[in-house]
């Protein structure tokens, strides 16, 4: 247990000198938890496929690697822009920081379109959470995931909203960086899941 | 205090306290009952001691949650509360409603009660902690309805907090979720699938909310912390609880029906449901060390701590003991169950209606904070309630432990009863420890009465 007089780090700005971290602690501790939780599930998923060996590596095949592949692309390109992003605010030069986040955005699109059009293939293959384990690890895994890239674009969003109006200037990088760390985590994730799910067998 | 109609917080807490009380009284009865099977029968039969046992709790809480929103916002918004002539019909309708029930239950076999208010027009009784008849429950829906109405109008014409937000949040939910008690379908799995969307949304959900802000409130007023900073806290630590605490109704779901599916949904969530709590504790502990001031009422940081180790401790690790679906497999509706159930609502919702009344109630009676004399009686109260309370979840613990073993996984499997007989002493020593945790009460109460030099009030 925490004895009462050792301070934790705080939550504010903290004095100039020592390193700093990008984004507000806050976010870090949410991406932490969110991290936990995806860790949960994936070691889950590794549990019950070395009981379903055979099972997983023949579903597995089913799934579309390349829009897999694609989806993958974009994540990375998006986290790309949104490095763009924060360097342009960085150079107090708001208008390409909104345009690099508005690219951002477009690709976290291209990536909900894909893999709703994905989801709807797999429905008509009869694929639910209930028809076998490796389906329900499928779903639960990139439908959670899809939730955090729709979580994702509406902080996006919210940046662009806030770039657009200059709120984020080299001394006032917060709440870009925040946003900014956990749009990368989303990518962080999807770089796990997808060869976990897709490719590896 | 700053508003005065703050003043109507006075007699719900009073209330709160008062079927407190009652709860723990019945808690004994019950308590007695596991040991000495027939005592007090036929009079109070155990399920009904049960029954009040848990309606008194959720019906005291509910009058500290109130009492507490009734103190909290006017003072969050600047402004008075929108009306306190609604807020005092409100206390009383409830009370008497409460009391009147109380009485059926005690009074009146349970299928009279059902019969006389109405239970053939719309079934909801008969489901455990919903046991309340219709009429009852039309009534809380009234009364909730009405003091959310006041609050919301108190906040809309006031300032706009982070706290009073996240207060407000917890109290709708609260209300919107009982919604479902008046749902109850035939088919017993539909039944119990909604029946923990009461249950668990609300103590594993919206009541944290609740929680959060209670504890948020007064962590600000007796440290005087930056507001800014405890609001960032708050923001994070309701996230962390709607994330893993929504999902995690799936532990709810392994044995009753569902698809196969919620024991992995379950128990992915269920397991990080300790992580809001924890977050509370290092919140608590992080904000009291940063303390800009000294405030008179040390008893009130007191439960506040003990809000933030107790929660921990009953909500996050008691119900990660058993929350998994391998381990609960064999644990489901075991006396872990019940040690989880006490140290949980005792470490977070009672604890911090406790810390509410004793930041408030000094105020309310016109000083920052009680007589030394006063405080350090009310902190032998904290201390005899909370370590009886440890004790009560460590005898309950080991009660569940040996009936796992005994009844399900050895070789020779006892039955029910006869594991009953082997675990008796862990019952007597809960017994025991449960005067421990009447005699604390007493204490508590006693330091209301305790007079002594004063704090100005100005704090």
């Amino acid at each position: 247990m925490l004895a009462a007089d050792t301070p934790l780090p705080s939550l504010d700005t903290p004095p100039a000198g020592t390193p700093r971290l990008a984004g507000d602690l806050a976010i870090w501790i949410f991406i932490l938890a969110e991290l936990l939780a995806f860790g949960a599930f994936f070691a889950a998923y590794a549990f019950t496929r070395a009981h379903h060996i055979e099972l997983f590596t023949h579903e597995q095949q089913a799934l579309n690697r390349i829009t897999g592949a694609i989806n993958t692309m974009l994540l990375l390109t998006s986290s790309y822009f949104v490095v763009r992003a924060v360097q342009a605010a960085e150079r107090s030069a708001p208008a390409p920081c909104a345009r690099w986040l508005v690219a951002a955005i477009a690709c976290g699109v291209g990536f909900i379109v894909i893999k709703l059009h994905e989801y709807s293939a797999a429905f008509e293959r009869g694929v639910t959470l209930s028809s076998s384990p490796f389906h329900m690890f499928y779903l639960s895994l990139t439908f959670f995931h899809f939730m955090h890239v729709l979580l994702g674009l509406v902080i996006l969003s919210a940046l662009w909203l806030g770039a657009r109006a200059g709120r984020y200037r080299p001394n006032d990088m917060n709440g870009l960086e925040s946003g900014a760390a956990y749009w990368h985590m989303v990518d962080l994730v999807w770089l796990v899941l997808f060869p976990l799910v897709y490719v590896i067998h | 205090m700053q508003y005065k109609t703050q003043a109507v917080a006075k007699p719900y807490f009073i209330a709160a306290i008062g079927l407190f009380v009652g709860q723990i009284l019945f808690g004994l009865i019950m308590g007695l009952q596991y040991v000495i099977g027939d005592f007090l029968f036929p009079a109070i039969p155990f399920n009904i001691a049960r029954m009040v046992h848990t309606n008194l709790l959720i019906v005291w809480l509910l009058f500290g949650f109130m009492g507490s929103a009734y103190y909290l916002v006017p003072e969050e918004s600047e402004t008075e509360l929108f009306s306190p002539k609604l807020a005092l019909v409100m206390f009383w309708i409830f009370l008497v409603a409460g009391a009147l029930t109380v009485v059926g239950y005690l009074a009146l076999p349970y299928a009279t009660l059902a019969k006389l208010t109405g239970n053939d027009l719309l079934a909801t009784m008969g489901r455990e902690f919903l046991e309340q008849p219709l009429i009852t429950k039309v009534g809380i829906v009234v009364v909730a309805l009405a003091f959310l109405f006041n609050i919301t109008m108190t906040v809309l014409k006031g300032r706009k907090t982070a706290i009073s937000m996240v207060l407000l949040l917890g109290l709708w939910g609260l209300a919107v979720f009982f919604l479902f008690s008046f749902y109850n379908p035939d088919n017993l799995v539909l039944d119990k699938f909604y029946w923990w969307w009461v249950v668990h949304l609300w103590v594993e959900g919206v009541w944290e909310l609740i929680l959060g802000a209670l504890l948020a409130f007064v962590l600000i007023k007796v440290t005087g912390v930056d507001r800014e900073v405890i609001e960032k806290w708050l923001y994070v630590i309701i996230t962390l609880t709607l994330v893993t605490g929504v999902i995690g109704t799936g532990h709810h779901y392994y044995w009753i029906g569902t698809p196969e599916y919620w024991q992995w949904w379950g128990s992915v969530f269920s397991a990080l449901e300790p992580i809001p709590f924890f977050a509370m504790t290092v919140f608590a502990f992080n904000m009291v060390s940063r303390r800009r001031r000294e405030h008179p009422n040390r008893a009130a940081t007191l439960w506040a701590l003990g809000t933030g180790v107790m929660s921990f401790l009953g909500a996050g690790l008691w119900g990660f003991l058993h929350t998994l679906a391998p381990v609960n497999y064999y644990t489901h509706g075991t006396q872990i169950t019940a040690a989880h159930g006490h140290m949980a609502f005792y470490g977070a919702y009672v604890m911090v209606v406790l810390c509410m009344i004793s930041y408030a109630m000094p105020i309310l009676r016109g000083r920052a904070a009680n007589s030394d004399k006063a405080q350090v009686v009310e902190m032998w109260g904290f201390w005899l309630m909370t370590v009886a309370i440890v004790f009560i979840t460590l005898f309950l613990t080991g009660a569940g432990i040996l009936q796992v073993w005994l009844q399900r996984i050895s070789a020779t499997p006892l039955s029910y009863m006869a594991t009953q007989d082997q675990i008796m002493v862990f019952y007597w020593l809960r017994e025991w420890t449960g005067v421990m945790f009447l005699i604390g009460l007493v204490v508590y109460i006693a330091s209301f009465f305790i007079g002594g030099d004063k704090k100005a009030a100005t704090a």
